[in-house]
This record gives structure tokens, C-alpha cells and sequence, in this order.
């Protein structure tokens, strides 16, 4: 099958919305009939939901199931599942592992969060202190997470958890699994600044997670969540994304509906928050050729911390744009929202919300640190914690 | 809402373009090394005629000029790789206003009689208006790109090719992009076209898109040339280079470079596949590259301390360069107005 070009791929679409029109069939049948068909992610294997076939292919397939009106996996319900465990699965995981996990997370029956920040190891990930101790064939975790987006939500959980406290910190990792349905997993909503909680503390008691849900081998964690961080940057920097899409669309349809808004100083701000955006769409678009033409770009880093620079320059201006309109805000109330969106809401959410695009998955601070070190080759930061164990290190 | 579409194009290199690039830039590094480009400012031109004789060994002058008028048939993608090597060195050349701009206005005029000369290197020409125009107007008087054997000279919607005229080339901010006051006094015209004020404005578009290439190169030498300087220079007992103030601003030049070389790639794929979003492409890379260009090389003279003020380091050729470049051919603001205009989001009413 890897040789299926572009017509092959587009009749066995055609097959499969015959087989199932979308119209009569229920919509999570829709879903496993397409992932069995290998149209989930067409770049994932035969079997796990994939053909594979070239990423950039996929459009192929998202353009003809979006002309037939078939129902989609919903995929702003579960980011993390797709964008950052689904990879790491594919990469880390055992068969079983595979064909257990990936079919529920791409349909959407399972949602998935991130259990990596704790209150003592955000930027520092690898001193993080929850502790995962072995009895038997099933590992008890004890400790607590903090900022993890969906966890209310969530089904599954990527964890990274310290096994092994003799060992300097990046040594002593595991990665795991782990069921949020679990006794010991207590969810609690933790407030942002735009009233909701998209994000929340989750306290670890005695949760109970069986060997077989670990990925990768014991006291390879930080290798494996170091994969799950690198996919969340392909995610972010590789995607195909229209002109005009996403903060500088809203402010583009304020603009052309609203003339008298416009002033001299607003216009220059948004003509170079335009050319900002349609720059980073084409190297999005480059990155991705590169990424098909096997030649992964260094781009992913810089990419994000384009991305956030420029959701925060336009949702800025879009409040000044809007002048007095811009000092209202729909409604403070908290919220759980189920759905992350950078640019729903009015402006003064996508003002507030972008603030945490330079700080979620790596500061912008820690992402030049990584394009400078990696990239560029200049000297790394001093790192006086490398070599101590972790248990002796200040706290 | 924009009045077109994105175009699907190929934004890396291919095999013909990277070999082209591997020869243009063992040309340029044969004939115009930094110190021999320095003498450019104090009055001394040993570099732009070897390198233009090498350049036409190349085939590089006909690149844009049809087959079967001598030329070689190849595209803006071709044309944009000579010009960013062209900036990392910040070679002169006439390379730009004559191989490109002056090319392409012949072309879309459908003339024979200049181009096989360009093509074939024996002759050089210039278009005379002002050298920050981004669309057709009156002659001007000091221009760049001369002095050149044929200047193309517009006269209401007409155009003349004008051999003989007097060029004086005066000091300039960039001496690698010689400015020149010419006089047509008794010189020789020829009536090429009655109406050619669309060739022409063809000619600055592709030129403003092209020269983003230019921009590029001269902003990935300044941030490669910084990059390697503070791995080496140590001060407090360190690698400056290790700091992390300096670390974060090298991270964010670099990502704007890339970005900078994305969308030139893109004007250059579009005008090559002459796809209607060429106009908004070549739009986004002038405005994008001009001030990346500027900014890499203030960074560079910055970031090399004293070293990088003095007339021996080459960092001033990139600097001069680099701002001469931002005003040529319509400044990023100009090139924003025209995006403007482009993509429906028009200024105040004033
Ligand atoms: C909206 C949102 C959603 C999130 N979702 C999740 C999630 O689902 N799961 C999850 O695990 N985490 C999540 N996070 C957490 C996020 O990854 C961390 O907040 C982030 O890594 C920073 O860690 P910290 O908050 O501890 O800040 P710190 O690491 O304490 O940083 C404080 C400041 O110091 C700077 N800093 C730190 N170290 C350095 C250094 N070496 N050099 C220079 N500057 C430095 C930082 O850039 C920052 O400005 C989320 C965060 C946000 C804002």
C-alpha cells in the first residue's frame, strides 16, 4: 500500500463514505470505520489508523470527508491526546500499547491530558518530584501536577513520574500511562486570569498504574517526554493553515466591518501584524515540505515562539482598535471550558488567553535557550544540578 | 477577502539551484572578499569587473532572458539564488538593476534588440527613475545601476533606450550600489514602446521581490558572522556567547532570518510560476526581508563591540548595504501601503 498516490487515496475515501454515508450512520461508527480504513492520520501505519503515506497528504483526505459533510473527531477536545501522546505512543510504545490506546484517542471516546508541571518543576521539568515506587507488576504514585489543561475532561493522562531518587534528575524518570479514572486521581479547577479554568491542580494519591501502562523503559522518562515536547512543537509550527487564519482573522473582519475605528497608528500595526502572520504561515508551509521531503527543519522552536508573539500583538490591538468597545468583556464568570480556542470569545478573552501562549508548552525565555543551544551551538546554561543525585539536590 | 489566493509552490531548493549557488558563490569569494570590496570606499574598484566577467562566464546575466534570444530560460528562483549570495558577500553588481529589473521590463515589452546583448553579457542597461520608486513614473536624474551602456528612459507612458548618456557617480551610503547623476544631453534615443508603463512597473515588482533574496543573504551573513564571533570572544573569563541576553537575541534574529528566507522563496517560487499572488507575495517578502536585513546587521554591529565599528571588519559593508537595500526599490512602508490595498484593509479616511 505505500505507494497509493493521490487518486488511489481519494477512491478509498470515496469507498468508505459510500460504506458508511454520513448522513445515516452514527457518528462514532463514522469514526471507527475511518481510522480501520487507515484515513485517520494518514501518515501513522497500516492498522494503527494510518496508511503510511507522506503527512502531507492527509489534506486529501480532510477535504473530501469536509465536502461530504462527515462528522470530525472533534479535534480542539482533545489536543493533547493527538498532538503530543498519540506520537509518543507511536514512537515509545509496545504493539499492545499501540493498538490499545491509539483508536480510542483518535475517535475522540478518550480524552487525553498532560501530567507534567509541578508547583517545584515547570521550565526545570526534569526536577520534578512526584515519585512512582514499584509493587509487583503495578507502580503507586504519589505527588502533585499543576496547570494541566483538560484534566476535568480527560480519560487518560501522559505522567512523568521520578522512579529512581539515587540518580541525577534526568536519570531517575519513568513515563507513564495513567487511567484519570482512578481512585487516587483528584481533579481540582485551578482559575485563569480570563475567569475560566481551563486548567487545574491534580493531586496523586496512591494511584495504582499496572507496568504494562508504562511507556518506555524504567528511567527513560526524560527521552520519552522530551519526544512528547519536540511533537507538541511539530504540532504548533508544522500545521497547514489558511491566510489570515487565526488571531489576525478576527482582527481583519473588525477592521474591514468597522471603518470608523480606523486610525493612522492602528493601521501600520495591523498591516505588519498581517506580513507577521502570512511570514509565519509560509515557513509553517516550508516546514512542512521539509518534514515530507525527510529533512526534519530546527524550525519548530522558533516557529512557536513566533506564533506567540504574534497572538499577542494582534489580540493587543485588536483592543485598541475596538477603543471603547474594547473596554468591555463578555462575562467573568468560571467556566470549565471544554474546548481550548485561542481566538474564541471576544477580545478582551483572546487578549488574556494569548498572555499564555509565550509560557504553555516551554516559555518563549526557554525556547531561545533551546534554539541557541541546539541550533546555533552556542554554550548551554550553566547547570550546577546535573550530576548531584536528586534526592541531594536544594528544594 | 484577499484579492488572491495563496499559491502552492516549492519552498526549498532543488538540485540546479544549489549547484547554481555552489558556483556563483565560488565567483564571488574568488573575486570580491571583504577587503577588496572595502576599497569600493576609498576609491578603488578591483572587484566589479572581474566579477561581472565571471558572472558572464556563469551564463548568470541571461538567466531571465528567453531562449531564443540568447538567454537561458530560467526562472526568478534561479535569479534570487545569485542575488542572496550576491548580499552574503555585499558584492556590487548590476546584476540587480540590469540582469533583473532592465531584463524584465524588456522582456514584458517583447523587445529583441537589447536583450541579446544582456543575455550575452556584452552589454549592461539601467532603468532611469528614482531609485526608491516601486511604480513607474518621470525619468529621474540620479539613479542607480548606472553607468550602464543602454538606460531605459520613460517619458509619459513611453519608453526609451538611451545609449551615450553621461553617468557621474557620486558618493553613496552603500558605494557596493553606486548612485550616478546622469545627463541624456546628446545622447542617442530609441523608442522602444509608447506604452510601457505596465513593463516597467512589472520590472520594480520583480525586482523589489528579488531583492528580498538579496536582503536575506545579507542578513544570514550577519547573523552567522555574530553567531561564530561570540563562540570565540571571551570576556569575564567566558565565552560572551554563553550570556544569555545575547543567547535570546541571536534565538530571535535567527527565527526572523528563517522567516525572512521563507518569504522570499515564496515571492521568488510565485513570480517564477507567474501566479496571480505574486503582487501580495513580493509585498509581504519587501516589507518582511528590508527590515530583517536592517536588523541583522545593526545586531551584528552591535553584537561585535568596538570590533564592529571599525572600517577593517566588513560588518559596515552589510550595515550600508542592508539600509540602502530597505530604501531601493520602495521602502517597507510603501510595500505595506500596496499590501493594503491588496488585501482589503484599507488606512483611515483622511
Ligand atoms: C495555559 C497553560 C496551559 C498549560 N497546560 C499544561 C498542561 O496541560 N500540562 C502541563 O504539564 N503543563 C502545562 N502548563 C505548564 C507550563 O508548561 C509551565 O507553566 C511552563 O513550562 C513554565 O513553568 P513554570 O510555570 O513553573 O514557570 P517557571 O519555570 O518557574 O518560570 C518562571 C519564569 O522564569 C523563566 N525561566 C525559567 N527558567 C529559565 C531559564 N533557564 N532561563 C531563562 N528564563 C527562565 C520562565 O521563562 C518564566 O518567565 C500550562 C501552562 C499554561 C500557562
Amino acid at each position: 500500500m505505500p505507494d497509493l498516490d493521490e487518486k488511489a487515496l481519494a477512491r478509498r475515501v470515496e469507498e468508505l463514505l459510500a460504506a458508511y454515508p454520513p448522513e445515516t450512520t452514527d457518528r462514532l461508527d463514522f469514526l471507527h470505520a475511518r481510522f480501520d480504513a487507515g484515513l485517520a492520520w494518514v501518515h501513522f501505519p497500516e492498522g494503527l489508523g494510518g496508511l503510511g503515506l507522506p503527512r502531507s497528504m492527509q489534506p486529501v483526505v480532510e477535504k473530501a470527508l469536509y465536502r461530504a459533510g462527515a462528522p470530525d473527531n472533534d479535534p480542539r477536545r482533545n489536543g493533547i491526546g493527538l498532538g503530543m501522546a498519540a506520537p509518543t505512543i507511536l514512537a515509545f510504545g509496545t504493539d499492545e500499547q499501540k493498538q490499545r490506546y491509539l483508536r480510542p484517542l483518535w475517535c475522540g471516546e478518550e480524552v487525553w491530558c498532560q501530567l507534567f508541571s509541578e508547583p517545584g518543576a515547570g521550565s526545570d521539568l526534569a526536577g520534578l518530584a512526584t515519585r512512582a515506587v514499584l509493587d509487583g507488576d503495578t507502580w503507586i504514585v504519589n505527588g502533585q501536577k499543576v496547570w494541566t489543561s483538560s484534566a476535568h475532561i480527560a480519560d487518560r493522562a501522559i505522567l512523568v513520574a521520578r522512579t529512581d531518587p539515587d540518580q541525577p534528575k534526568h536519570a531517575g524518570l519513568s513515563y507513564f500511562v495513567v487511567d484519570m479514572h482512578d481512585p487516587g486521581v483528584d481533579v481540582r479547577p485551578l482559575r485563569q486570569i480570563t475567569g475560566e479554568a481551563e486548567f487545574n491542580e491534580v493531586f496523586l494519591t496512591d494511584v495504582r498504574i499496572p507496568d504494562a501502562d508504562r511507556l518506555g523503559e524504567v528511567g527513560e522518562g526524560w527521552k520519552v517526554a522530551n519526544a512528547t515536547l519536540s511533537s507538541e512543537r511539530v504540532a504548533i509550527g508544522g500545521g497547514a493553515f489558511p491566510r489570515e487564519f487565526g488571531m489576525i482573522g478576527k482582527v481583519a473582519e473588525t477592521w474591514r466591518s468597522r471603518p470608523g475605528l480606523r486610525t493612522p497608528e492602528t493601521h501600520e500595526r495591523l498591516l505588519r501584524g498581517w506580513v507577521d502572520t502570512e511570514v509565519a504561515r509560509i515557513t509553517a508551509n516550508r516546514l512542512r515540505q521539509k518534514l515530507a521531503a525527510g529533512v526534519p527543519g530546527p524550525e519548530g522552536s522558533a516557529m512557536k515562539l513566533s506564533f506567540a508573539r504574534i497572538n499577542q500583538e494582534l489580540s493587543s490591538l485588536e483592543l485598541d482598535v475596538l477603543a471603547d468597545d474594547g473596554l468591555r468583556y463578555e462575562s467573568w464568570e468560571m467556566r470549565r471550558p471544554t474546548h481550548v480556542d485561542f481566538t474564541g470569545r471576544d477580545a478582551g478573552y483572546r487578549y488574556l488567553r494569548a498572555k499564555g501562549n509565550s509560557i504553555e508548552g516551554g516559555t518563549s525565555e526557554i525556547l531561545r535557550n533551546v534554539v541557541a543551544e541546539r541550533i546555533l551551538g552556542l554554550p548551554t546554561e550553566h547547570r550546577v544540578d546535573k550530576d548531584v543525585a536528586w534526592k541531594d539536590l536544594p528544594r | 477577502m484577499t484579492a488572491t489566493a495563496p499559491a502552492d509552490v516549492r519552498l526549498l531548493a532543488d538540485d540546479v539551484e544549489t549547484d547554481l549557488r555552489a558556483s556563483v558563490r565560488k565567483a564571488i569569494d574568488k573575486h570580491a572578499p571583504a577587503e577588496r570590496v572595502n576599497g569600493l570606499y576609498d576609491g578603488t574598484d578591483d572587484v566589479t569587473a572581474p566579477l561581472w566577467s565571471a558572472f558572464v562566464e556563469l551564463g548568470l546575466p541571461g538567466l531571465l532572458v528567453p531562449e531564443d534570444l540568447g538567454g537561458a530560460g530560467a526562472t526568478a528562483v534561479e535569479a534570487a539564488a545569485v542575488l542572496e549570495e550576491l548580499g552574503r558577500a555585499a558584492a556590487p553588481s548590476s546584476y540587480l538593476t540590469s540582469s533583473v529589473v532592465a531584463t524584465t521590463v524588456l522582456v514584458a515589452l517583447g523587445d529583441e534588440t537589447v536583450l541579446p546583448g544582456l543575455a550575452a553579457g556584452e552589454l549592461t542597461a539601467a532603468v532611469a527613475v528614482r531609485p526608491t520608486a516601486l511604480r513607474h513614473g518621470p525619468a529621474a536624474t540620479t539613479i542607480v545601476g548606472a553607468p550602464a551602456d543602454v538606460l531605459l528612459v520613460p517619458e509619459g507612458d513611453a519608453l526609451y533606450a538611451v545609449r551615450g548618456a553621461t553617468a557621474t557617480v557620486v558618493p553613496s551610503l552603500d558605494m557596493t550600489r553606486p548612485l550616478a547623476d546622469v545627463d541624456l544631453d546628446g545622447a542617442e534615443r530609441v523608442l522602444l514602446s509608447s506604452d510601457a508603463s505596465a513593463a516597467i512597473d512589472r520590472g520594480l515588482m520583480v525586482g523589489a521581490g528579488l531583492l528580498a533574496a538579496e536582503q536575506v543573504g545579507v542578513a544570514r551573513w550577519a547573523l552567522e558572522a555574530t553567531v561564530a564571533y561570540l563562540k570565540e570572544r571571551r570576556q569575564f573569563g567566558r565565552v560572551v556567547g554563553g550570556y544569555q541576553a545575547l543567547k535570546h537575541r541571536l534565538a530571535d534574529l535567527y527565527a526572523q532570518v528563517e522567516q525572512a528566507d521563507a518569504a522570499a522563496r515564496y515571492a521568488a517560487a510565485t513570480i517564477a510560476a507567474d501566479d496571480p499572488d505574486a503582487p501580495l507575495a513580493v509585498a509581504v517578502a519587501a516589507s518582511f526581508c528590508g527590515e530583517t536585513a536592517v536588523h541583522a546587521t545593526e545586531e551584528a554591529v552591535q553584537l561585535h563591540g568596538g570590533l564592529g565599528m571599525t572600517w577593517e571588519h566588513p560588518a559596515h559593508l552589510h550595515l550600508k548595504r542592508a539600509k540602502s537595500d530597505e530604501l531601493l526599490l520602495g521602502s517597507p512602508e510603501a510595500h505595506r501601503a500596496v499590501l493594503a490595498a491588496l488585501v482589503d484593509l484599507p488606512g483611515p479616511r483622511v
